[in-house]
C-alpha cells in the first residue's frame, strides 16, 4: 500500500542506462500509434522478454510435435532400458555414444527424453487452461465487487478473503483428492484455488477506475451500469489480464507439478514432470538424472513464462519499468 | 492500539466461520465413504451402517456441522479414523516440527532475500543488480521439491555434510529450511529491490544525502526501514503459499510435520484428519495475518486509523 502512497514522480537518484546499455531515444512514437502498438515496440526491444517468448515457442513446439520428436513411446518399458540388476540406466549418449536413451531411463526402463517431451503437454495444457479459468472467475468477481459496491463488494471480497486463508496447495490437494485426480479435475481445481489473486488485483484497479471522469461521464449520460462496466472499465483491465495471463501460467505449471509430485496429479502412465520426480525420489542417489531432467524442464518452462510476463508488465506499464 | 487489535479480531470471525463451513461442506460431499474406511475392507454392510450411525454420519448436514463446531470450540477436532488418536493430539505432536521448519525457512528467506534486494537496489542497472535479479527469477521458477532433492543429492549424498532424512538434530533442519526459504527469498529479493527503489526517489533521501550522511547511513537509517513496510504486508499475503512449500519440503525430507501428515491423511481418506489439518492451518493463517497487521501498525501508526486495514493491501 505504502508503495503507491509515497511515490512521487521525479527523477531517479541514479538514472541507469537501459538494458541495451545505451541511452534509449525518448519513447515518443509518431502520433496515432495506439497504446498496444507502442507496448509491442517496447516489448520487442526487451531482450529478456523476447528470450522468454522464444523459449515458450520452443516448449510449445516440443509439446505439439512430441510424437515426431520422441525417439520412443513414452510408456513403453524397454528390456535394455534397465541394467542387469534392474536399475535405471544413465544417458547412453554419455556412456556408449548412442542415441538410444539420450537422457537415460527411469525405474521402469522407459525413455526419459520421450517422457519429458510428452510431459510438456500436461504442464502446458493445465497451465494455460487453469489460468484461463482463474482469470475468468477472478475478473468477474473482482470487477463486480469493485464496481457495484456494497453489499456485493463486502460479500464477494470476504469470500475471497476466506478462500485466500486456505494454504493454496493444501486446498488444491484436498479438492483433488475429493474429486479424484484426472486432467480436467486438476485444471478445474487449480483454477478454483488461484482466481483469488487475480480477483484482488482486478478489484483494486476497478475501485480506482470507478472514480475516474470517463466512468462518471458514462453514467452521467445515462449508460446502464453493466454497459459502463463492460465498455469502459473492462478494456482498461486488458493490460493487467495480459500480464497475469502470462505470470499465472508460471504459477499454475508449478502447482500442477507440485500436485503430481505428491501423487495426486495426472495419474500414471501419462507422463507428467512432477510425477516423474515423485518416482525419482526413491532413486535420487543411484539415478540422479531421473530427478535432474524433469525438474529442469519444469524450471525452464516456469522461467520462460516469468521472463515474458515481467517483460509484458514493463512494456504495458512503462511507469513501473525496471522496478520489478 | 488495543481497540485496533480487537477490531481486527472481530473482523476475523466471519472469515473463520466461512473457513469452517467451506471445509466441512467439502468433506461432507467427499465421495469416499468414511464409515467404510473406518470399518475396514472386510466389514459387513450392517457394521458399516452401525459405524455410520455412531459417527453421526447419517445426520443432516447442519446437525453434523453444529456438532463439529461445538466440539471445535472445545478444541476437539475429532478422531482420526485410521490412527484412532484424537486429531488435536496428532496435530500438536507434529506442530513443533512444522514451526521449526517455518522459522528456519523464514530466516533464510529474509536473510537471503533482503540482502540480495538491497544490493540490487543500490547497484541498480549494474552487474550486481543484473546477476541478483537473474538468480532471483531463477529462484522464483524453481520447484522446491526439485531443489530439495538436488540439495540432498549434492550436500547429503555426494558430499555428506547433512543427514539424508530424519529430524533429530538442528543439523537435520538446515537443508529443509534452506529449501523452504529459497523460493521465497527470490520473491522477497524482487520485492525489496522494488520497494527500495520507491523509497530512494523520496525527497528525504536526497536531503539525507545532501546533509552529508555516508551512503551506508542513508541506506540503513533512512531507506531500508521505510522499504520494509510493504515487505511486511507481503509477508502476510505470502503465508498461505509458504505453507504450501512447507508441505512439499516435508515430503522431500521426510520431515515429521503437519504437511506430511496432511498428505498421508489425503492418501488414506482420513476425513477428520484432513478436515482438522486444513482448518488448523487456515486458522493459523488468519491469526498470523492479524499478528502481521498489528506488527505493521506498531511500525507505521497511520495504519491504525484506516478502516478495514486488510483491504488496504488490495
Amino acid at each position: 500500500m505504502t508503495v503507491t502512497q509515497i511515490k512521487t514522480p521525479q527523477p531517479r537518484v541514479t538514472r541507469p542506462k537501459d538494458e541495451a546499455g545505451v541511452t534509449r531515444p525518448a519513447l515518443s512514437a509518431p502520433a496515432g500509434d495506439s497504446y498496444f502498438v507502442m507496448a509491442w515496440r517496447r516489448l520487442r526491444r526487451d531482450r529478456a522478454a523476447m528470450a522468454g517468448a522464444v523459449l515458450i515457442g520452443l516448449i510449445v513446439l516440443a509439446a505439439i510435435c512430441a510424437p515426431l520428436l520422441a525417439p520412443h513411446d513414452p510408456t513403453e518399458q524397454f528390456r535394455d532400458g534397465l541394467s542387469k540388476d534392474g536399475q535405471p540406466i544413465a544417458s547412453t549418449l554419455l556412456t556408449q555414444g548412442s542415441w538410444r536413451f539420450p537422457l537415460g531411463t527411469d525405474a521402469n526402463g522407459r525413455d526419459l527424453f520421450s517422457r519429458i517431451l510428452f510431459g510438456a503437454r500436461v504442464s502446458l495444457i493445465v497451465g494455460v487452461l487453469a489460468n484461463a479459468l482463474a482469470i475468468g472467475i477472478g475478473t468477474l468477481i473482482g470487477s463486480v465487487a469493485g464496481y457495484f459496491g456494497n453489499p456485493l463488494e463486502t460479500l464477494l471480497m470476504r469470500f475471497t478473503d476466506i478462500m485466500m486463508a486456505f494454504p493454496t496447495l493444501l486446498l488444491a490437494m484436498t479438492l483433488v483428492a475429493i474429486l479424484k485426480p484426472s486432467l480436467w479435475i486438476i485444471i478445474m481445481v487449480i483454477g478454483l484455488v488461484y482466481w483469488t489473486w487475480i480477483a484482488r488485483v482486478i478489484y483494486g484497479q476497478v475501485v480506482a477506475l470507478r472514480q475516474r471522469d470517463f466512468v462518471v461521464a458514462s453514467r452521467a449520460i445515462g449508460s446502464p451500469r453493466l454497459y459502463t462496466l463492460t465498455r469502459h472499465i473492462l478494456p482498461q483491465l486488458v493490460p493487467t489480464i495480459i500480464v497475469w495471463g502470462t505470470l499465472g501460467i508460471a504459477t499454475n505449471v508449478m502447482l500442477e507439478a507440485s500436485l503430481s509430485y505428491l501423487g495426486i496429479g495426472v495419474q500414471p502412465p501419462t507422463p507428467s514432470w512432477g510425477g516423474m520426480i515423485q518416482q525419482a525420489q526413491s532413486y535420487y542417489r543411484t539415478a540422479p538424472w531421473m530427478v535432474i531432467f524433469p525438474g529442469a524442464a519444469i524450471m525452464i518452462t516456469i522461467f520462460a513464462f516469468n521472463l515474458l510476463g515481467d517483460g509484458l508488465r514493463d512494456a504495458l506499464d512503462p511507469s513501473q519499468k525496471g522496478k520489478l | 492500539m488495543w481497540a485496533y487489535i480487537l477490531r481486527r479480531l472481530v473482523q476475523a470471525i466471519p472469515v473463520l466461520i466461512g473457513i469452517s463451513l467451506l471445509t466441512f461442506f467439502l468433506v461432507y460431499y467427499l465421495p469416499a465413504d468414511p464409515a467404510r474406511m473406518y470399518a475396514g475392507p472386510s466389514a459387513t454392510a450392517e457394521t458399516v451402517a452401525r459405524i455410520r450411525h455412531e459417527l453421526g454420519l447419517d445426520q443432516p448436514f447442519w446437525v453434523q456441522y453444529g456438532r463439529y463446531i461445538e466440539r471445535l470450540l472445545h478444541g476437539d477436532l475429532g478422531f482420526s479414523y485410521r490412527k484412532q488418536i484424537a486429531v488435536t493430539q496428532l496435530i500438536l505432536s507434529r506442530i513443533p516440527y512444522t514451526l521449526a521448519l517455518i522459522a528456519g525457512g523464514v530466516f533464510f528467506e529474509l536473510l537471503i532475500g533482503l540482502t540480495v534486494g538491497i544490493i540490487s537496489a543500490i547497484g541498480r542497472g549494474r552487474w550486481p543488480d543484473r546477476i541478483g535479479m537473474f538468480i532471483a527469477l531463477l529462484g522464483v521458477s524453481t520447484p522446491p521439491f526439485w531443489l530439495g532433492l538436488l540439495l540432498l543429492y549434492t550436500l547429503g549424498y555426494l558430499v555428506p555434510i547433512f543427514p539424508l532424512s530424519g529430524a533429530s538434530s538442528p543439523l537435520h533442519l538446515v537443508l529443509p529450511a534452506v529449501t523452504a526459504g529459497l523460493g521465497g527469498a527470490a520473491w522477497y529479493a524482487r520485492m525489496m529491490r522494488s520497494s527500495m527503489l520507491d523509497v530512494l526517489s523520496n525527497d528525504y533521501v536526497r536531503t539525507a544525502r545532501g546533509k552529508g550522511l555516508t551512503s551506508f547511513r542513508v541506506i540503513f537509517r533512512h531507506v531500508v526501514p521505510n522499504a520494509l513496510n510493504p515487505i511486511i504486508t507481503m509477508a502476510g499475503m505470502d503465508i498461505p503459499w509458504f505453507i504450501g512449500g512447507v508441505v512439499l519440503v516435508e515430503r522431500v525430507f521426510n520431515w515429521p510435520g503437519i504437511g506430511r501428515m496432511a498428505v498421508e491423511a489425503i492418501e488414506t481418506v482420513d476425513v477428520p484428519l484432513i478436515l482438522g489439518t486444513v482448518i488448523f492451518t487456515a486458522i493459523m493463517v488468519v491469526i498470523s495475518g492479524i499478528l502481521i497487521d498489528v506488527v505493521q501498525s506498531v511500525v507505521d501508526p497511520r495504519l491504525r486509523y484506516r478502516t478495514g486495514s486488510s483491504d488496504a493491501a488490495y
